[in-house]
């Protein structure tokens, strides 16, 4: 009836799992507890469960990122400690058997579940904005990518409590993670976690593809584009053509384990090294559909708080298109020990290296923007400067590890995590947190607290050299990655010092969740009217905040760079005037095919790690007719109609007269 | 870093030439970050301000070029030293290469001297200044062998025949490990390399050869093969011929060979209560 899963799955005897169960219990039930007093259920399966809305995706996307974000740090800290306790003959607190799912889970969630939800998440409320959409091109697509997103990372918080997370690193690398060698479900969990959310990606990937490049106002040609949508474009065509690579790898990774087939194994003709070839085949692309986001946000930000336009846009693009191409022919790098000659490693070290050019081209772009403008030291800002400097210190160690003959020491040691987490913190981190502060009053129409902002920041900066520069240097002493134990003492001090570094990240990590409280309890004082807080320069700072479900009343006309800014800078300047006549504005219904078809397939998933077939086949079925049911639906539209669309924006140039 | 073989010294050199050649472009880039900053925040109203300045062709052509030059130049260490650092490439000397087989197991290593007829587990001993062959197998899952002090690292796969030549020109004791993660005993996985006179190194070959042990393919290799954690050190005085070339045909040859291969699952399985073991 229950295939594998029987009681004995709960890890009872695991103080720290059933403790952070039972907080998550606790919580959860008291979040329960409130939407039900409140009667908030209603709204929220109208307003946001079964919104199409771009802006509210995106919302929901960021959210779930930053609990998540929790979840995975709660894990650093974890090994940390590990680390910091078991030396020389110290078992620290955390067994073998603990601490090989925490690092598998840390790496997972971290880059599936928090990193890329905030990139997606701000692809989402931004590009149409910027690009003068009313939406995506898929919206009911949209809003499946997030749900299937959500079963994936709901799979991953289940095996926290019912059964185990893969005790195989981050990639799973076969045969490790075959089923000879992880007979368990830990494995099974990482496959159908990164499948479900891996589809989901694969299709946000296609929409906002067609969307940028469909969808875009009148007069934006793609040269006119604003960076961040350029590398939201870049972005996405590495999604398509690389998500498609995790998907078949995982596939064929299942029918070993599930139907005894042999594409990985050690016997039968097998290959490991196949395994590894794909899985950095999409393993290194996905690094730049990190990357390139963020560029996009400093981009933005540096242009907007210098009062200056961006140095260099073509260049900047061309520099991004480089990096798109270049990251698809470096993969190898991740395994120059592996066995390759000397011309192979040769040829994909020096491929590599060449990424650093367009990537030292932008960094300088961003400085000569600075360079005779005038900077406003904002949160955003500040996270721009800390990033320059972080992520150029994290390049260099890039290349380092790129010279084949250096790797062969470096390779799998402390300075590898050192290195990506330098280029992951200091580069996708501080770029989301970036976009995070200042795109918010635009999701919700007041900003957040520069104090608690700029604390966060200086935590998160101080913590991170902390945290990892201890870590370069224990490299040098033989410290390996992924050592649940170590025999020299003398490696102690410095492991003491990076879970210090942990510890000054979570005050950063504190100081975020603060920002928000404290920002929602003054939104009034804070309130921003205008839809244009910063002075902004692209469209999306043009409309309301948070703008209406249609965004924009009319689409906007653009005829250069930096549109709104241009617009502004017009004799008389930008009015936001009560257009005279409005006409119908036809838009997407809501939708509740893609939460339940995503429901089933968390049951399908979930039936498929503990061989519960019945529940398989039910999974199966109930995916098909709603999908089917999606599709012969016909009433997927409507018309916002003219008078209510004058209605919103009256309200609109109401309060904008009222402040003024 | 105190690398005490001709490889490491070597590495350690260009991991700091090509870390000083970085800091030609890393150090202005900070510095001008900065001073950029500084220097037109925006209460400083005095500095110049061109808010619509965003193009200049000689600044263009430095940004493209300053890294370009210097990749250029770490492009051509890099092709020279893949070659010369390669690690399937023999170390010239006028000693004769010692060959000695690392086998990667759950969680050891087993050591075959083919020349000697010998075989060790977690003890590795080779005379300062020869040149050792080192070829690197698996007999579980991907491991990967490196003595740190010695220089690079190389993985082990099942049956896959890779190497990697190393050469001690210190004696002393320097410790080895799998540096890729094997699963649970995988932090264990470590083992003592001594670096000998040729005389000691003979000494230590005849000691081995008193062992009662010995390591024939497949039915000692089956014993040794179950998963341990923190094995003891193990001598065996007689190896089957071509024992590194049977391990890794037995994965070629149809099902893996001999039943070890098929009996692993329930060993690891199993392996709880000897970690437990091991952990008091």
């Amino acid at each position: 009836m229950f295939g594998k899963l029987s009681l004995d799955s709960i890890p009872y005897h695991e103080p720290i799992i059933m403790v952070t169960a039972a907080v998550i219990g606790i919580v959860g039930a008291l979040v329960v507890g409130l939407i039900t007093y409140y009667r908030k259920w209603g709204y929220l399966w109208t307003e946001w469960v079964t919104s199409i809305d771009h802006k509210k995706i995106g919302v929901m996307y960021f959210l779930v990122a930053l609990v998540m974000l929790i979840r995975g740090f709660a894990d650093a800290i974890m090994m940390r400690s590990q680390q910091a306790l078991a030396a020389g003959g110290a078992e620290g607190f955390l067994p073998p058997h603990h601490y090989d799912q925490i690092f598998t889970a840390h790496g997972v969630i971290m880059i599936f579940f928090v990193a890329m939800p905030m990139v997606i998440g701000l692809m989402n409320l931004v590009v149409p904005l910027q690009i003068g959409a009313r939406d995506v091109a898929f919206p009911f697509m949209n809003n499946l990518s997030f749900w299937l997103f959500a079963a994936g990372m709901i799979l991953v918080n289940v095996s926290l409590v019912v059964g185990e997370f893969a005790k195989t690193g981050w990639l799973a690398y076969a045969p490790l993670s075959e089923l000879q060698y992880s007979p368990d479900v830990g494995v099974d969990y990482w496959i159908w976690a990164l499948q479900l959310s891996g589809i989901g990606t694969t299709l946000t990937g296609i929409n906002f593809f067609v969307t940028i490049l469909k969808m875009r106002t009148q007069g934006m040609t793609l040269f006119r584009m604003p960076i961040f949508t350029w590398t939201a474009l870049c972005t996405n065509v590495l999604i398509i053509l690389s998500f498609p690579i995790l998907t078949a790898t995982i596939a064929m990774l299942t029918l070993d384990r599930y139907l005894g087939m042999h594409f990985f194994t050690n016997d039968m003709g097998g290959s490991q090294m196949m395994y590894v070839n794909l899985i950095w085949a999409w393993g290194h692309p996905e690094v730049y559909i990190l990357i390139l986001p963020a560029f996009g946000v400093f981009s933005e930000v540096i242009a907007t708080f210098t009062k200056k336009r961006l140095f260099g846009y073509k260049t900047m693009v061309w520099a991004t298109a480089a990096i798109t191409v270049l990251s698809f022919i470096v993969w190898l790098h991740h395994f120059f020990t592996m066995g390759a000659g000397a011309n192979v490693n040769a040829f994909f070290g020096i491929m590599t290296m060449i990424i650093a050019i367009p990537t030292g081209v932008k960094i300088f772009n961003w400085l000569f923007t600075m360079y005779r403008g005038r900077i406003q030291f904002t949160t955003p800002v500040l996270w721009t400067i800390g990033f320059i400097i972080t992520f150029t210190l994290g390049g260099m160690t890039g290349v380092m590890l790129a010279v084949p003959g250096a790797n062969f020491v470096l390779h799998n040691s402390l300075f590898v995590i050192a290195h990506f987490h330098n280029v992951i913190i200091g580069g996708v981190v501080f770029g989301m947190m970036a976009g995070f502060t200042y795109w918010f009053p635009k999701a919700f129409g007041f900003t957040l607290s520069e104090k608690w902002g700029k604390r966060s920041f200086w935590c998160w900066l101080v913590g991170f050299y902390l945290a990892f520069m201890p870590l370069y240097a224990l490299s040098f002493f033989g410290a390996m990655r992924r050592m649940q134990s170590y025999e020299q003492t003398e490696w102690q001090p410095l492991m003491i010092v990076a879970w210090f570094g942990a510890v000054v990240i979570a005050m950063g990590i504190a100081c975020i969740v603060i920002q928000l409280i404290v920002s929602i309890r003054d939104r009034e004082k804070n309130r921003d009217l205008t839809g244009d807080p910063w002075d902004g320069r692209t469209l999306e700072w043009s409309t309301s905040s948070p703008p209406p479900n249609y965004n924009f009343a009319y689409l906007p006309k653009v005829d250069s760079i930096d549109s709104y800014w241009e617009m502004k800078q017009q004799p008389g300047g930008f009015k936001r005037e009560l257009a005279t006549k409005f006409e119908d504005v036809h838009m997407p219904k809501n939708t509740a095919e893609g939460p339940i078809l995503s429901l089933f397939s968390l049951f399908f998933g979930f039936a498929l790690i503990w061989h519960i077939w019945w529940l398989v086949g039910l999974g199966a079925i109930g995916m098909f007719v709603t999908f089917m049911f999606r599709i012969f639906n016909k009433d997927t539209d409507y018309h916002v109609s003219a008078a209510e669309v004058e209605k919103t924006e009256r309200e609109y140039h109401k309060r904008l007269e009222m402040q003024a | 870093m105190d690398p005490s073989g001709q490889i490491g010294q070597g590495l350690k050199s260009l991991i700091i030439t090509a870390f000083g050649l970085m800091l030609i472009v890393v150090i202005p880039v900070i510095v001008m970050t900065i001073l950029f900053a500084w220097k037109y925040r925006g209460t400083n109203l005095a500095a110049k301000y061109t808010p619509n300045w965003e193009h200049s062709n000689i600044i263009e052509v430095f940004v493209w070029a300053i890294p370009c030059v210097i990749i250029f130049f770490l492009a051509i260490l890099t092709w020279q030293t893949s070659h010369s650092f390669d690690p399937h490439k023999p170390i010239a000397s006028e000693d004769e290469t010692m060959t000695v087989d690392a086998i990667s197991l759950d969680w050891k290593w087993l050591f075959i001297y083919p020349d000697e007829g010998i075989a060790t587990i977690n003890e590795l001993a080779i005379p300062v200044g020869t040149p050792i062959h080192f070829r690197v197998t698996s007999g579980t899952v991907m491991n990967s062998f490196m003595i740190p002090n010695l220089g690079s690292q190389i993985y082990a796969m099942a049956g896959m025949d890779n190497d990697v030549y190393l050469e001690g020109n210190e004696v002393g004791t320097f410790r080895g490990r799998s540096t890729h993660y094997s699963g649970e005993g995988f932090s264990e996985m470590l083992f003592d390399a001594h670096v000998t006179s040729d005389a000691d190194f003979q000494a230590w070959v005849d000691k081995v050869k008193q062992s009662p042990d010995t390591m024939m393919f497949p039915e000692d290799y089956e014993q040794v093969a179950k998963p341990s954690i923190a094995n003891p050190v193990e001598y065996f005085s007689q190896v089957s011929p071509d024992f590194y070339g049977d391990l890794i045909k037995s994965y070629k040859a149809g099902h893996g060979g001999p039943d070890s291969h098929g009996e692993h699952n329930e060993a690891r399985e199993s392996s709880m209560p000897m970690s437990a073991q091991a952990a008091e």
